[in-house]
């Protein structure tokens, strides 16, 4: 069986007929001149011909996808009644272009100003000059354009690119799924595939020429994996896949956006884990009600140096702003000779997990450390940030950190930057020398997260990747449960907030002990938010 | 002709919304409005000239207002960009 694959943006399960929109090939040369009355008023024409069908999408969209997902097509409207822009298309008109030439010739030089600039928004712009060009272009050479309402029922769409205006035009009940060869997981598209809940993949190379109308296939949305012409079983397969996640969605989609409170009135909150920041969208999506765990290793990492201050605070004000009023808990630089990042010069070691890794490593080498806080601290400005550090098991490891926060307090403030003051410093608990002292450190901290990943290897001294011991790495262990449970108690007695940011926190045999013992936050992998809430809502 | 310096403090800069709220209120007056950024004149009633110069939180400006009721409009774009653009 043939395989493609791209970026999996929206998850589900798809087996459907294949339809290839093809952009239509037009000679923009073709029309005639005939007056500039007359052709500034075919150009007008064409607008209020696209407001009209804009504001129909508008309507429809915001039934099916929601207000926030139709705001990208009033955004359209609002760019092309920009008086600036319709004065250059009258006075191209004026020198002579066809109404089809103008739009053309005036959307093209906006499309290079917008594409020009580094910056994810003022891409998105630019997409959405084309389409804005495509449409009216359409409109004035009398284009049907792409039925894209009209397909049967059972298509999986492929395009080479999904516009805001074709994918506001998709009937969910007729395609099963959409396939893209450009886009990400944060494009538009994406979005709106989320949004109206239609498997997704996107980035998927020459996916238009390589995949013929009628090709029978199977799609995966998660892992982004699309198999051609399936035999019967493995059709059988996908449906029954696409059934139970249909019925699993079904029962914990009405958890969404409900607060996450036991059947005896105890409030609890499920957060989501994240390793990078367009990662934020994908906890909204999925319910969170905050972040529990933002990794912060990513912007380390696959480069030759050190990000700098403004790269930092550019990535940490994004899921800042992204999640508003909720939390978001950054964790500094969690790294060590495990991983290769070589101009950090840390060497090889016969133990790294045991050796200079984490907060032993940024405590040493403040220059770097400095950085990231002073990023941190700008960033917090902006959102609801809280920093947590990491491998801590010593008080004065806490102290020292707390310390270089005020300096890089009294540096930001001397330079008159924007930043906030006393941002919540917490403790990640992942060693057992951090539980052994959790009552002294809950009175330093302003929160505790269990790392139940690192600690269960830490207390159970295993390596989980050893098969021969692998087994001994079992969060169940009674000492691991019994090292989770002081910790809670700790914070408890100390009136500090408690979380969990490990696998276990989603771990149904465990959430029932966490809630008793007193965890205040789950924080998971986004997919499973909501079935971590589903299960803390059901218990007595 | 009236002008004055202000810093953008609205926290996504003039991205598409504050730049409409922006340009909705600008477009009640009569005069010109122009905003001096990183050597460039860019029209203040243009959405499209405001977006694509890429104004950024922090980014100083000068904004210069000419006709009938220049005064006006100055301190009510100034006040805008001010008060973060909502």
């Amino acid at each position: 069986m043939k395989t493609l694959r791209g970026i999996g943006v929206s998850s589900g399960y798809a087996v459907g007929k294949a339809i290839v929109i093809k952009e239509i090939e037009r000679d923009l040369n073709s029309a005639v001149y005939t007056t500039a009355e007359e052709e500034i008023k075919k150009f007008q024409d064409a607008v209020s011909v696209y407001t009209k069908n804009t504001n129909e999408l508008i309507e429809q969209l915001t039934k099916t996808a929601g207000k926030k997902n139709a705001e990208i097509l009033e955004g359209h409207l609002v760019m092309l009644s920009d008086p600036f822009m319709l004065s250059q298309i009258n006075d191209s008109i004026a020198g002579g272009n066809t109404a089809v030439k103008a739009t053309d010739s005036v959307c093209n030089g906006f499309y290079d100003m917008f594409s020009s600039v580094d910056d994810e928004m003022m891409k998105q712009r630019a997409s959405d000059i084309l389409d804005i060009k495509n449409s009216i272009i359409g409109i004035l050479c009398g284009d049907k354009g792409v039925a894209i309402e009209d397909v049967p029922k059972g298509s999986i769409l492929i395009a080479k690119d999904f516009t805001p205006s074709m994918t506001s035009r998709i009937n969910r009940e007729n395609v099963y799924a959409v396939i893209a060869e450009v886009g990400s997981v944060t494009s538009h598209s994406a979005i709106l595939a989320r949004a109206i809940d239609i498997p997704a993949v996107l980035s998927v190379k020459d996916a238009s020429s390589l995949i013929k109308d009628g090709d029978l296939l199977a799609i995966d949305g998660s892992k982004g994996k699309i198999l051609f012409e399936p035999d019967q079983k493995t059709v059988a397969e996908y449906e029954k896949m696409r059934d139970r996640y249909f019925e699993e969605k079904k029962s914990l989609t009405e958890y969404f956006g409900k607060p996450t409170v036991t059947k005896s009135g105890i409030k609890k909150a499920v957060y989501g884990n994240i390793g990078k920041p367009e990662d934020a969208e994908n906890v909204l999506h999925n319910g969170g009600e905050g972040i529990g765990l933002f990794r912060t290793e990513f912007l380390f990492m696959d480069r030759p140096s050190l990000p700098s201050e403004e790269e930092q605070f550019e990535a940490y004000s994004t899921v800042a702003k992204t999640m508003g009023e909720k939390e978001v808990i950054i964790r500094t630089l969690d790294i060590g000779g495990d991983k290769a990042v070589s101009y950090l010069e840390i060497p090889r070691e016969d133990n790294p997990f045991l050796g200079y890794r984490a907060i032993r490593y940024c405590l040493d080498n403040p220059d770097i450390f400095k950085v990231q806080l002073r990023a941190l601290l700008r960033a917090a400005y902006f959102g609801n940030i809280k920093i947590m550090l990491p491998l801590i098991t010593d008080l004065n490891e806490v102290e020292k950190a707390k310390k270089l926060i005020l300096e890089c307090e009294a540096e930001l403030e001397n330079e008159g930057a924007l930043f906030k003051k006393n941002v919540p410093l917490g403790v990640m608990i992942e060693t057992p020398a951090a539980v052994l002292i959790a009552d002294e450190l809950a009175q330093i901290a302003d929160f505790f997260s269990i790392g139940t990943n690192d600690l269960t290897g830490y207390v159970m001294a295993v390596d989980r990747g050893n098969g021969k011991v692998s087994k001994l790495y079992d969060v169940q262990k009674p000492a691991v449960l019994k090292a989770i449970e002081m910790t809670i108690k700790s914070a408890k007695k100390a009136g500090i907030p408690v979380g969990m940011c490990g696998e276990a926190a989603a771990d149904s045999a465990l959430i029932p002990m966490l809630i008793k013992w007193g965890l205040d936050e789950f924080s998971v992998t986004p997919n499973l938010i909501l079935k971590t809430r589903k299960e803390i809502c059901e218990f007595d | 002709m009236v002008s004055k310096e202000t810093v953008v403090i609205d926290k996504m800069g003039f991205h598409m919304r504050p730049a409409n709220n922006f340009i909705s209120a600008m477009n009640k007056y009569t005069s010109d409005i122009t905003i001096d950024f990183n050597g460039k004149k860019i029209n203040g009633k243009s959405i499209m000239n405001i977006m694509a110069a890429c104004i950024k939180y922090g980014s100083h400006i000068t904004i210069t207002c000419e006709g009938e009721d220049e005064q006006q409009m100055l301190d009510e774009a100034v006040k805008l960009i001010e008060s973060g653009l909502e």
